[in-house]
């Protein structure tokens, strides 16, 4: 059969080839390499991250038992773990680190299109992050603002951290985004000008697509929290008036004089709800993409999952509000924010039948990847409803600030996105290593997370329900707070403390696994994507050998009946062994 | 661009086939669209959402503030034979900046001729329209600040969120300005060296650049530009 090859319609770049370490593994322009490096260092301050979520929970858990645990301390845990979680940790893992190491392998290019912008990217993302831990060491500790930084509180006297701790985070994040900035374009530009031949936008693999919106919505929705960012710095520096009304602070009238608190709330919400879907549609797409592999059958609709991820992306930028529905602004405003809030819940229904229609009468194999992505539908379904709930504002007014919201977050754009996180490492760990994870600690570390989270997180929305509110140092004996609240708090405190510490044996598997794992070829999964398809593993310089592939289908040919195997790679051209399909 | 390569493409102009063609094609979704200047685009739309941000973050505090708002064509009203006159510096600083697009264009058209004197003349001059902009708002910044006494966190003539917001959106302006103007010194250097035609590689990204990069280069003039406009619109004329 003859097969129309087009013609390349860019003359290759040379790539720029490392002559030494440094230029190699240190500074490299390399985005494998760079991947690597944004993984690392977003896992590292992850782990900070949920130490200070240990130190927040034996404070819930256990309140006036631990002596070095002070009601400051507790502000600034809860404000650092925030931050990290959802900005230092999730967007650069999911956006620097899979996108990194995934855009160029899956649409068929050497590299990003600018490696060297590409690696200035990571090292302005890793001074922000040494910004942020330099705000624990300075006078007054990092800022106890809670993650949301609301003015005026965030920088007016008696807020932990408003010496110098609130500077150190508006700085690191204003940092963060020039350095998301110079990575997100690269991401950009590589999915629309420097896919393979024969890599057409509706070939290529979900995860993709999940990562390539994602970075176009972080690349309008951090401008917001720039400004605010801004604007917030110039009103602690040189005392300008942007969101400090007047206002009395410790008895003394301040100089501050006609600003706006609620403007804050809107910079800050106009990133921070397409900051959710930053984090979910990289899940969405690589979820996809696990289960499709996984399950040995095509995604479900694909071209309505594509259009699902677009649509999500475009009308998370008419939701923000839905998060200041207590601010006091108007209601009508309420009224539409709800409106467009759960006219998102359809295309996000409708992912989430195409998944389930994706595993129906499919060959389902429960490695560890399919059981985190079977972990993530149930957490992103349980932490969906909930979102229904809270979308609506009667019913959000009363459960607002309560427990029930952290349980609802934490279900939604903590656990599920994690759950990817790990599922992606297991199934992408033998391409970068070419080692296989041991799969008896795989499924041990699978039961306690999985297990653990909704150990964690269930009884965390009883309590919300019971008016307990979050961000609270102590209770007390406060009247309304039953007695099975404070036994469920210091349950949930250990079990965190089991899951956390549960966690050493993925690591330890990652790191054994590296020396002494089973070798695992090219192509373990049997998968279709052309990360797969490369002539070594771990991929080398310039990912393809001497000549990039040519695609001739999309990624999801599984279980083709006629073929002669159960997965046409998107290389493999026409042919007797593919059913001519 | 040429009339031959737009046919090579196979897409018309006016014709949404060729728009649907270029989408569902391989390779690039923007044919004929280099690198450089589709992120360059990409830049400068995340770069508009972060102006949209700082005024409409100015319409709010102008109208959360609740002391009067200072007289614009008062406040920036220049002295000229003895009479106030409204806008005068302004006016003139737009203009200048208006102007130093033109020669910008002209330095994109020249480039694609590779007629490198002309190019890197244009290039200076539209350098220097726009340090002589950043030199006028540095004036208009120093008679605000000496003269009349505004300070970001308080003026004599009302809101203190004049001075705040005047200072931080013209000055993140000014710096934009700056920035391209070091850049128009270091792209006319190259041009003039020829850089572009001995395939000279990059002393950062060690790649080859062509006369594309001064077109790259003049997006990002004109989008300067053309916050100004509104900065120009929403600042001096409301």
């Amino acid at each position: 059969m003859m097969v129309d090859v087009p013609v390349a319609e860019v003359a290759e770049v040379e790539l720029y080839h490392a002559k030494s370490y440094w230029t190699k593994y240190v500074f490299s322009q390399d985005a494998k390499v760079i991947a690597i490096q944004y993984g690392g260092t977003a896992v590292a301050i992850g782990l900070v991250g949920l130490v200070l979520s240990w130190l927040m929970r034996l404070q819930l858990g256990f309140p006036d038992t631990f002596a070095f645990i002070d009601a400051t301390d507790y502000y600034q845990f809860i404000t650092v773990h925030g931050m990290i979680m959802v900005i230092y940790l999730l967007t650069a893992l999911f956006l620097g680190g899979f996108g990194n190491y995934l855009i160029p392998l899956m649409v068929g290019a050497r590299d990003m299109v600018f490696p060297y912008l590409n690696m200035v990217s990571y090292w302005v993302y890793l001074c922000a992050v040494l910004i942020l831990v330099a705000s624990f060491f300075v006078e007054g500790g990092p800022t106890g603002a809670g993650w949301t930084l609301y003015p005026p509180q965030s920088i007016t006297e008696g807020t932990p951290g408003s010496e110098g701790g609130i500077i150190l985070m508006l700085v690191s994040l204003a940092l963060f985004i020039i350095g998301f900035t110079m990575g997100g374009l690269n991401y950009v530009v590589t999915v629309l000008q420097a896919r393979t031949r024969g890599m057409t936008l509706m070939r290529l693999p979900l995860t993709v697509w999940g990562i390539f919106v994602a970075t176009i919505l972080a690349l309008l929705a951090f401008p917001a929290l720039f400004v605010g960012c801004i604007m917030m710095t110039l009103d602690k520096l040189l005392g300008t008036s942007f969101f400090m009304p007047e206002m009395i602070s410790l008895g003394q009238q301040l100089e501050y004089d006609g600003g706006s608190p609620i403007l804050f709330q809107h910079l800050f919400w106009f990133f921070g709800h397409p900051e959710v879907y930053i984090v979910a549609l990289p899940a969405f797409g690589i979820v996809s993409d696990l289960l499709a592999v996984h399950a040995r059958k095509n995604i479900f609709g694909y071209r309505m999952m594509v259009w699902a991820i677009v649509i999500i992306g475009a009308l998370s930028f008419v939701v923000w509000a839905h998060h200041m529905y207590v601010s006091g602004m108007h209601p009508y405003f309420g009224f539409f924010f709800a409106t467009t809030t759960l006219i998102i819940a359809v295309p996000t229904a409708l992912k989430v039948y195409n998944w389930v229609l994706t595993l129906w009468h499919g060959d389902i194999h429960l490695t560890q990847p399919m059981l985190f992505s079977l972990a993530f539908l149930v957490t992103f379904i349980n932490g969906g409803i909930t979102g229904l709930f809270l979308g609506n504002v009667t019913v959000d007014v009363p459960l607002s600030d309560t427990m029930f919201v952290v349980a609802h977050f934490h279900m939604v754009m903590g656990i599920a996105p994690l759950m990817v996180v790990f599922g992606a490492i297991y199934h992408w760990y033998p391409k970068i290593t070419g080692r296989m994870l041991h799969e008896g600690m795989g499924k041990f570390h699978f039961w306690v997370t999985f297990l653990g989270a909704y150990t964690i997180f269930l009884p965390l929305h009883y309590i919300g329900l019971q008016g307990v509110p979050r961000r609270y140092f102590e209770f007390g004996d406060t009247a309304f707070i039953p007695d099975s609240v404070t036994t469920l708090n210091a349950f949930v405190t250990v079990v965190t403390l089991t899951v956390g510490f549960a966690q050493i044996v993925f690591f330890y598997n990652m790191w054994r696994s590296y020396k002494h794992g089973k070798v695992a070829g090219d192509n373990p999964w049997g998968a279709t994507t052309l990360e797969w398809q490369t002539a070594e593993t771990p991929p080398g310089h310039g990912n393809f050998g001497e000549e990039l592939p040519l695609v001739y289908r999309w990624a999801y040919d599984f279980s083709v009946p006629g073929a002669k195997n159960d997965f046409i790679p998107q290389n493999m051209p026409p042919g007797p062994d593919t059913n001519n399909h | 661009m040429s009339e031959e390569t737009v046919a090579a493409s196979g897409s018309t102009p006016n014709d949404m086939t060729g728009f649907v063609a270029d989408w569902s094609s391989d390779q690039r979704a923007f044919k004929n669209v280099p690198w450089g200047k589709a992120m360059m685009w990409i830049f400068l739309l995340s770069d508009t959402f972060i102006f949209s941000c700082f005024l409409l973050s100015y319409m709010n505090v102008r109208m959360s503030t609740t002391v009067p708002w200072p007289n614009p064509s008062e406040v920036f009203a220049l002295e000229a034979f003895g009479t106030p006159v409204p806008l005068l510096l302004i006016a003139i600083m737009t203009f200048i900046l208006i102007s130093s697009s033109g020669t910008m264009a002209m330095a994109v058209r020249f480039g694609y001729q590779k007629n490198r004197r002309v190019t890197t003349m244009l290039l200076i001059v539209t350098a220097l329209f726009g340090m002589s902009f950043v030199g006028m708002q540095a004036f208009e910044w120093t008679k605000l600040i000496v003269e009349e006494g505004v300070r970001p966190w308080s003026n004599p003539m009302g809101a203190p969120q004049f001075g705040s917001v005047f200072f931080m959106v013209t000055g993140f302006h000014g710096f934009h300005v700056s920035v391209g103007v070091l850049f128009l010194f270091i792209v006319a250097r190259k041009v003039w060296r020829g850089d572009f035609d001995t395939q000279k590689r990059g002393f950062f990204t060690s790649r080859k650049g062509n006369y594309e990069v001064v077109e790259t280069m003049g997006l990002y003039w004109h989008f300067v530009d053309l916050v100004w406009v509104f900065i120009f619109a929403f600042f001096y004329l409301w």
